[in-house]
């Protein structure tokens, strides 16, 4: 996929302007692990949103995250992109980035894209300017004020359009799109970031079959280059994906494994189906 | 190869703005001052001192409202404490003002007569070097940008947003009204700094420096209305309006919102304070009520009832409303505030998108037929 | 001293037989104009005698006003009388009735130094023993801020004779003064010890010198001083500490109740009603109004106009408030900032109808009689009696919201709205109606917080402006939805900002606390009393 060769994205930063822009250091994948979660917690007025969490995610691994709600899936989301601090426990991008003291730029730098429940684009900006801002380059208020596209730039916006479908709507408000269209915009634009790690909060919620299917054949063909963290309610989509599954269950680790191990865990079933 | 910046920054302005920017410098660069200088008193054609003044001072109040607009209706945060930079760019320049009263004072002393009513001996220390006409500009761009630099690093930091925002900035406001109400923090007290007497030498009521006057607030017009359209067209002020739309994903995207609300909430101070420093010696006092509260929240209704979210609305708004206001003072100065009042109400309830929006509503809809 | 003792007996020998005069012996007033002072000192002494003889009226009132007025060179004789002149009316000193036209001639009467004495001490005399108690506390005032040493015997007097406590405080400390300058240091050790007693600042300036060991020889005397300087000191400190407390504590009851509300329409609606403030001028101005009716139709309970303005401003502020919501509030749901213009609107249109309708100048609003005076707590601690009331009644309004809010179905919809509202809406909760009762109620509480602000404060059209950013202060410095918060912000700033008052003024007090607030929204951005969680941030 050519939007993955950067080479347009080098000729447009200056001499490394980014590396030292909110320095993100360098991510350290010598482990083959690029993301620790261990003994999180947090508490919202006595209620525990996350009880000692712990969780690794690897290097070009595709995580499926399930669980009912309230088990914590979106206050994970919360840690590990710096909006919400955990009151105990480490939190680590790769070997060496601490994620509880960097803020949500600084991680979003350093390779972390997200995608919201509920998908968040910038309603009154094109579809192409959505993606345009979203691009890696180097985001400091003195740079953007001065920004001009280049043709290499505008060339990878114009392969994006074309990847989610959204071509021929490049010039349109983006809050003129389907919910299914928002969301593929939206995971363009994570892309468009070139993250080493995707978290991607229900990301086919509202699409059709057809869309989810195709969604399901894009994160596949991510996976290896990238990581992904997928929170999902679909079991067929979870299924299709493929991935270790991992069950949340009042802000711990219920069960791990592949989907069908965890599908016949007792306690699973028992979280899921009630007594 | 990359175009030079001020190619792209006059490019960022279309063609039709560049026409109305000419019409508007022939008329008030060439053909109001010529007319106010050049024709006998008595003629037909004749511009008044009144029409010069009240058009200097619109002028300045239509920079405060495009500077309003570039952080209210571009980047979403309502500022009810704009007044503050406004008269503080006044008060700096008023300082330069004050010291070249020289001797012509009622007291005729080497200090402006407040200082000697109150019985002090010297300059405070933050006077001095005011009486030199580049450090007095100097201050006037420096001193509302450290404020706003300041007040706005702490408030954005911690992430204050929306009515909260706004309130404190009204405190803010409030509080330096109080603080210059004071004698002691030696800008007059009360009274302010009044009965100027020139600039540079020449009499400040002098027709050539009403119309000096005039032409500078014109020309840093339409200089921050290009500025204005430079910033909104540019990334910046796509992420600038990104911000208002959808904060947390401008974050998540590695956009720091902190820099970029500081960089255009300090720029929108700046043109502020310069409007303040040309609008008081054209209209001849400064005094604390310009930070009275009341004041700063004018300056939202200028811009909305023109039209936030554009830049030529906001200069529509405080022609217009201050236009009204001049007319009511004299016609009815007892139903002033209900006017006003109605105003702010009939706007927000029906014209959200201010003049401009209802002229693009009407001519799509010709269109539409 | 036996000379007095004897004139008193005699007196009251003398008051035994001679029946009580209506009107006062024309020849001892004659007297009074003898050329030789010992004539005049003794008619002075007669006349004291007949005034102390009478024990409660006329006489002793008489004479008093005669001496006085010849201690202000205010009796003169004029054809052959002894008159007083009062401005220009001229009376007649034996009878008591003014003389019509009045004299043109008339000599005043000289007195030396020796006369002026024994004139002091006879008026002092007469005043000491009033029966009236407030002659004869400010008599003891007068005596504390001067005493002279001549008055010893009728101090000692007093003192026996003194029921009233108030007064023989200020008669002990009197005579500790004089204590002070007896040549024996027991007497004089014992003084210092009596004064350290006092509350009153100008004892200090008497003691202050007793350090100096050129004043004072004897250092016990000097060291006890020491001692009852500091424990002045501490008494006086902690006095003042007490009625700053206290206004802050008044202060604060009106921030509370000008905040309950705002806290109540911020946290329901999430918009800042920036004619808060105006619907507190509502609430005055329906004072003023109830007391004008009842000038007119019920003088005789004018004092209760108070208690009848309270159910009228709640209703009329409502009334208002209702009206704002159900016009221009509800269209701007879920637009905070513009609406905030909106409201801002709807303050300007409130503040021009009360000039219209009232006129631009402040009207005039009076304390009914049994919420005027004070509770004197110290020398020179009072504490008003109206402000004392105003802490009440912020009490009682803030322990109705309280049952309100959390002991009725309307409280606990309106809680529900506030914590979550589409939520509140899906489980049935009218949302709708209860944005309208909840800004009626909110606006109602305001218009409560008008009649408190009434009785201390100028009713005018603008004054309302100041309270919108005090209250909103409290309200974040609270938290919003939390009435404990908005208590303790309120009683809290209000304290604070009475405290700082005092040591750098008001103006620089008022800044300190704004940027108090800004600094502590840095660091607690959702109030002292956070709701934390998912839906806090939102």
């Amino acid at each position: 996929m050519s939007l993955h060769s950067s080479e347009a994205s080098q000729q447009w930063d200056d001499q490394a302007a980014t590396s030292h822009v909110l320095k993100p250091g360098e991510l350290d994948l010598s482990h083959k692990v690029i993301l620790y979660l261990e003994d999180i917690s947090v508490s919202f007025d006595g209620f525990k949103a996350l009880n000692n969490l712990s969780l690794t995610i690897d290097a070009g691994e595709l995580r499926c995250i399930i669980g009912p709600n309230g088990a914590g899936k979106t206050t994970m989301m919360d840690v590990i992109t710096g909006k919400t601090r955990p009151e105990s426990g480490s939190a680590f991008f790769g070997q060496t980035l601490d994620l509880t003291r960097l803020s949500e730029p600084e991680i979003a730098h350093a390779g972390i894209g997200r995608k919201f429940q509920k998908p968040t684009i910038f309603e009154s900006h094109s579809v192409f300017e959505n993606l345009e801002l979203a691009m890696k380059t180097d985001k400091r208020v003195r740079r953007s004020l001065f920004a001009v596209l280049a043709d290499g730039q505008r060339d990878r916006v114009a392969d994006m359009l074309r990847q989610i479908r959204l071509a021929e709507q490049a010039e349109r408000p983006a809050g003129l799109l389907s919910h299914g269209q928002k969301q593929w915009l939206e995971i363009g634009m994570l892309l468009m970031q070139e993250p080493k790690l995707l978290l991607l909060d229900e990301p086919v919620a509202g699409m059709t079959d057809d869309e989810t299917e195709r969604t399901g054949e894009l994160f596949k063909s991510l996976a290896g280059k990238h990581s992904l963290v997928v929170v999902e309610h679909d079991m067929a989509f979870i299924e299709q994906l493929g991935g270790k599954v991992t069950v949340l269950h009042e802000g711990a680790v219920l069960a791990e494994g592949d989907l069908a191990t965890v599908q016949n865990d007792q306690r699973v079933i028992e979280v899921y189906l009630g007594r | 190869m990359r175009i030079p910046f001020i190619v792209r920054f006059l490019k960022a302005t279309p063609r039709k703005g560049w026409i109305a920017l000419g019409v508007f410098a022939i008329v008030a660069l060439v053909l109001l001052p010529a007319l106010h200088l050049f024709t006998a008193k008595d003629s037909a054609l004749h511009v008044s001192d009144y029409v010069i003044t009240v058009g200097g001072k619109i002028m300045c109040y239509a920079i405060v409202a495009v500077a309003m607009d570039l952080i209210w209706g571009y980047t979403g945060i309502l500022s009810l404490g704009h007044g503050v930079f406004f008269a503080l760019g006044g008060y700096a320049f008023g300082m330069y003002l004050m010291r070249a009263i020289g001797h012509d004072g009622v007291y005729q002393s080497d200090l402006p007569d407040f200082m000697v009513f109150l019985d002090w001996k010297a300059y405070p220390w933050y006077w001095s070097g005011t009486g030199h006409l580049l450090w007095a500009l100097l201050l006037v761009l420096v001193i509302p940008a450290l404020l706003a630099f300041i007040f706005g690093f702490f408030a954005f930091r911690s992430r204050i947003k929306g009515v909260y925002f706004s309130i404190i900035t009204q405190a803010m406001t409030y509080a330096f009204m109080l603080l210059f109400f004071r004698n002691e923090t030696g800008f007059g007290g009360n009274n302010g700094f009044t009965d100027f007497k020139r600039i540079l030498g020449y009499g400040i009521t002098t027709p050539g420096m009403r119309v000096a006057l005039f032409a500078l607030s014109a020309a840093l017009l339409m200089f921050t209305l290009l500025l204005g359209r430079y910033l909104v067209t540019s990334k910046l002020g796509r992420v600038l309006a990104a911000i208002r739309d959808a904060e947390s994903r401008v974050m998540f995207l590695g956009y720091n919102p902190l820099w970029y609300k500081l960089f255009v909430w300090t720029l929108s101070a700046m043109l502020c304070a310069l409007a303040g420093a040309l609008y008081v010696p054209q209209v001849g006092i400064i005094n604390p009520g310009e930070m009275s509260p009341a004041n700063s929240i004018e300056i939202a209704i200028w811009a909305a009832v023109g039209g936030r979210g554009t830049l030529i609305g906001p200069v529509l708004g405080a022609f217009l409303v201050n236009l009204a206001k001049s007319w009511f003072t004299v016609a009815f100065p007892e139903y002033w505030l209900f006017f006003l009042g109605l105003l702010f109400i009939l706007v927000t309830l029906f014209l959200p998108q201010g003049m401009v929006g209802l002229w693009r509503k009407l001519r799509g809809r010709e269109h539409g037929a | 001293m036996r000379r007095r003792l004897l004139k008193f007996l005699l007196c009251i020998f003398l008051s035994s037989g001679v029946p009580a005069w209506a009107a006062l012996d024309a020849k001892l007033l004659q007297q009074l104009a003898a050329d030789a002072s010992d004539e005049k000192i003794a008619a002075i002494n007669k006349l004291a005698q007949t005034g102390d003889a009478d024990g409660q009226g006329q006489t002793r009132r008489e004479v008093l006003r005669v001496l006085k007025a010849l201690s202000e060179d205010a009796l003169y004789v004029a054809d052959g009388k002894i008159v007083l002149v009062d401005g220009k009316r001229v009376i007649d000193a034996a009878s008591g009735e003014e003389i019509n036209p009045a004299p043109t001639e008339r000599d005043s009467i000289d007195i030396n130094n020796r006369v002026r004495r024994e004139l002091a001490s006879a008026l002092a005399s007469l005043r000491l023993f009033s029966p009236e108690r407030e002659t004869r506390f400010a008599a003891a005032q007068e005596l504390l801020d001067h005493v002279d040493a001549e008055m010893a015997p009728l101090l000692v007097r007093a003192l026996a004779t003194e029921a009233d406590p108030q007064i023989k405080q200020l008669l002990t400390l009197a005579d500790a003064q004089l204590g002070l300058k007896n040549s024996d240091p027991t007497a004089r050790l014992a003084a210092v010890k009596t004064l350290a007693g006092s509350s009153n600042p100008s004892v200090k300036r008497l003691l202050v010198p007793l350090l100096d060991k050129n004043v004072e020889s004897d250092e016990r005397v000097r060291l006890e001083a020491q001692s009852s300087l500091k424990a002045i000191d501490a008494r006086l400190a902690f006095a003042d500490k007490l009625s700053r407390i206290f206004s802050g504590l008044s202060l604060g009851s009106i921030l509370l109740l000008a905040a309950l509300g705002l806290a109540i329409t911020y946290g329901v609606m999430g918009v800042i009603n920036m004619a808060h403030g105006e619907l507190l001028m509502v609430g005055a101005y329906s004072t003023f109004v109830t007391q004008t009716l009842f000038r007119t139709y019920f003088p005789g309970a004018l004092d209760w106009y108070v208690a009848a303005a309270i159910p009228l401003a709640f209703f009329a502020a409502a009334l208002v408030g209702i009206l704002m919501e159900r016009t221009v509030i509800r269209w701007l749901y879920g637009r905070p900032l513009e609406t905030l213009l909106a409201t801002w609107g709807l303050s300007l249109v409130l503040i021009q109808a009360a000039r219209s309708i009232f006129g631009a100048q402040n009207v005039e609003v009076a304390n009914p009689a049994w919420m005027s005076g004070g509770i004197e707590l110290f020398a020179n601690v009072t504490l008003p009696l109206n402000r004392i009331v105003i802490i009440g009644f912020s009490l009682c309004v803030l322990f109705l919201v309280w049952i309100l809010m959390n002991r009725t179905r309307l409280g606990m919809f309106v809680r529900a709205v506030t914590q979550n509202r589409s939520m509140a809406g899906c489980v049935g909760v009218p949302t709708g109606r209860i944005d309208t009762l909840a800004f009626g109620l909110g606006a109602g509480i305001a218009g409560l917080g008008g009649v408190a602000l009434s009785q201390i404060a100028n009713v005018g059209p603008d004054m309302g402006q100041g309270y919108i950013v005090d209250s909103f202060m409290v309200v974040v410095l609270g938290g919003v939805g939390q009435l404990a918060g908005a208590v303790w912000a309120a009683l809290g700033l209000g304290v604070a900002s009475k405290f700082l008052e005092g040591w750098l003024g008001a103006v620089i007090a008022k800044i300190l606390v704004l940027v108090f607030i800004i600094i502590f929204i840095q660091k607690r951005p959702q109030g002292l009393f956070a709701l934390k969680g998912r839906f806090a941030e939102s």
